[in-house]
């Protein structure tokens, strides 16, 4: 971790008192600033709130928000519920993971993308729905995929 | 240049802010001050109006004209249609999906004229940034009856009498809830609201944090007051960031007028609220499990026999819990009484439910209706039926807890027990149509698949038993489902229903159990026709079509 990242770190530590039910609104906000929870954020959590690093690595892996590894620039989400399902939400995915090159959960290796999927975003009467950062685009459609992963969709004809 | 007196309602809710609502309103705003008519033409921002699929939404009062699918480009044309010879903009009204009939105005959309809007009274009409508008929509007027001329028991008698019941999906009496916590013992007590809406395919929780935030605060202070807490906390989906920030607004500004805080309106009661965002696991939807994310532990609900959480909840201390919408209720019973309330619904059911209504059906969005509403005035007076010409198959109601009911139930009175008894459940509130071109074996993988992925693992029944499920009709929709499949089915189903340690996989059995008794010929026909015949499954439908 970087000097600048321990420094922040510490900063939003000190916001909180250091009691265990803390845990969560912390792991958030640091994952909100560092993108992820590297493992020396969570040693550092750990002695802060004075409990076993294990302890944080079993909540961590509980909660489907938390990230264990970095993400990339635009975190790409699929929203599977039952509404953008029922309208063609697997083929949205399908043709996203051909656009950019990666499968659900992965992250591309320059950390322009990653790509993953949510239980519901909420948005279910724009099914099918996907969220680039905080911004959602509703009623996608196979075709509205390649006018948004452009370069990519363009890299990929390149190729052909 | 002069205009009349008009206000413009901008929808500023999650489904219309990913149309473009923000630039909508911000153009706006640039058109009127180009103009001068800041004086006399208001924008309003306001929450959802539950017809998100129209969005972006713009509403003109006082004549009340609906102006669905808005640009920025529409902006400039709707601003003239306000001068005085101005006309309204014809092409940004509602057409109704099947007959194509122009309706300029809100009140006359069957969407919504067939509803009766209750908890989602303020939603859209109101902004939900601003106390003074809550406030001059009635808002807090039942806090003050309720701090000043009631005392706990007889709020708690009047939530009992007006029959409302949990709307967080098993339907619990409110009253006998709150009646419980009250008299727990004990002078450290906690008010939860849940709004960790965790049911893929329904969003009405959202939708009223983010358009109504006081209904909730208000519902909750009323509850403390009555139980005898002093702390609340909403516990909100990580999902949800917009509902997070319209609540943190609302606390402050409910701080800053003493409807939080100590000595609320001047009574020697103190009450506070504080948010929780959740992290994201379906299962924190149940009271134990939330209690113990709140602490900051893995969500996994406690096994019985234990003591209520009303009893025994949060660091171990009484706690009511209640959804969103049945917090949101409170101040409607509180100041039209119980009497009046339990005028609405059916015999067991009082007050209304709100459904997302989604999918295969034309007119998709967040409706409200009196309990005991039929099926069929749901989906064909409110949704506007089915489009493209397609025939209607199921509808799906309850999440992953529920289950999918088909034409021949179309006449069904919806309510908690009716649904229960037809092998669904209200659960959140979901209603996912489905026509002629869904799979519903298909749909009971899908749902298997989520609770698989969402089993919290620590009971096998759940945490194998689901995967089993999963594994088999994952088979049958690739084509390699064997004869003895259904009744394999119906046997893991009922065992993991009966077994399993809370209701994430008592319910999860669900989905599969209603599919087969409602449409076994299409697993039928995927197991020894090895064919699909909605065409959905991938390898099965390309054999079909050969």
């Amino acid at each position: 971790m970087e000097k600048r990242e321990e420094k922040l770190l510490r900063e939003i530590l000190s916001l909180y008192k250091g009691k265990r039910s803390e845990l969560i609104p912390i792991l958030l906000r640091v994952q909100v600033n560092l993108g992820y929870l590297p493992e020396k954020a969570r040693k550092l959590i750990a002695s802060f709130l004075n409990i076993p690093e294990g302890e944080i690595y079993s909540v961590a892996s509980f909660y489907a928000q938390f990230r264990l590894a970095p993400l990339g620039r635009q975190r790409v989400t699929v929203c599977r519920g039952t509404a953008c399902h029922i309208r063609g939400a697997p083929q949205i995915l399908e043709g996203i993971e051909q656009a950019i090159g990666i499968k659900e959960g992965e992250t591309t290796p320059d950390l322009e993308y990653t790509l993953e999927t949510v239980a519901c975003i909420g948005c279910c009467a724009l099914a099918p729905c996907i969220r680039i950062n905080s911004h959602v685009h509703g009623e996608m459609a196979p075709e509205r995929v390649g006018e948004l992963f452009p370069l990519l969709s363009k890299r990929g004809q390149d190729v052909c | 240049m002069s205009a009349r007196q008009a206000t413009a309602h901008v929808c500023q809710g999650t489904g219309c802010i990913s149309g473009g609502a923000e630039q909508v309103c911000s153009s706006l705003e640039a058109e009127l001050a180009k103009l001068n008519l800041e004086g006399s033409i208001q924008i309003k921002r306001t929450g959802c109006h539950g017809f998100c699929q129209r969005g972006p939404l713009v509403v003109v009062e006082p004549e009340g004209i609906f102006y669905s699918k808005v640009q920025p480009d529409d902006v400039c044309d709707i601003v003239q249609s306000l001068l005085p010879e101005g006309k309204p903009v014809e092409r940004l009204f509602y057409r109704t999906p099947v007959t194509d009939r122009v309706i300029p105005y809100y009140r006359d959309i069957p969407f919504y004229s067939k509803q009766q809007r209750l908890v989602l009274r303020n939603c859209g009409h109101i902004d939900p940034e601003d106390l003074d508008d809550y406030l001059a929509a009635g808002g807090y007027q039942a806090l003050r009856r309720a701090l000043i001329e009631m005392t706990p028991e007889q709020i708690i008698d009047e939530v009992k009498w007006s029959g409302l019941r949990g709307l967080g999906g098993a339907g619990f009496p409110a009253g006998r809830k709150w009646e419980a916590c009250y008299r727990a013992s004990g002078d450290e007590k906690y008010v939860i609201c849940n709004g960790d809406e965790g049911d893929p395919g329904a969003f009405q929780d959202r939708s009223v944090m983010e358009a109504d935030p006081h209904s909730i605060l208000e519902g909750m202070i009323i509850a403390g007051y009555a139980v005898g807490a002093r702390r609340g906390s909403i516990y909100v989906r990580a999902e949800y960031p917009l509902a997070v920030k319209r609540l943190r607004i609302a606390i402050t500004q409910a701080r800053e007028r003493r409807f939080l805080g100590k000595d609320i309106l001047g009574n020697a009661f103190d009450f506070d609220i504080e948010i929780f965002q959740g992290a994201g696991a379906f299962v924190c939807g149940e009271s134990t499990a939330l209690v113990l994310s709140i602490e900051g532990k893995r969500g996994m609900p406690k096994p019985l026999p234990r003591l209520r959480t009303a009893e025994a909840g949060l660091w171990g201390k009484p706690t009511l819990l209640n959804n969103v919408k049945t917090f949101a209720n409170i101040p409607l019973i509180i100041a039209h009484g119980s009497e009046w309330f339990s005028r609405r619904g059916s015999e067991k059911s009082k007050g209304t439910a709100i459904f997302s209504l989604t999918a295969r059906v034309a007119n998709c969005g967040l409706i409200e209706v009196p309990m005991g509403t039929k099926l069929r005035q749901i989906i064909y007076d409110i949704g506007g039926g089915i489009p493209n010409g397609k025939a209607f198959k199921a509808v799906q109601t309850g999440g992953p807890s529920g289950g999918c009911l088909p034409a021949s139930l179309l006449d069904m009175p919806v309510d908690f027990d009716s649904l229960t008894t037809a092998g669904s459940m209200m659960g959140s509130g979901g209603m996912v149509v489905m026509d002629e071109d869904t799979c519903m074996v298909d749909v009971a993988r899908y749902f298997l698949d989520f609770t698989r992925r969402e089993s919290c693992g620590q009971c096998v029944p759940c945490r194998v038993g689901t995967k089993q499920m999963f594994d088999i009709l994952d088979d049958i929709t690739l084509g390699q489902g064997k004869s003895e499949d259904i009744e394999l089915l119906l046997e893991l189903g009922e065992a993991i229903g009966h077994t399993s340690l809370c209701a994430l996989g008592q319910t999860a059995p669900n989905p599969v159990l209603t599919t087969i008794r409602y449409f076994r010929d299409e697993y039928e026909a995927h197991i020894s026709e090895k064919r699909c015949p909605a065409g959905v499954c991938p390898t099965l439908t390309s054999r079909s079509r050969e």
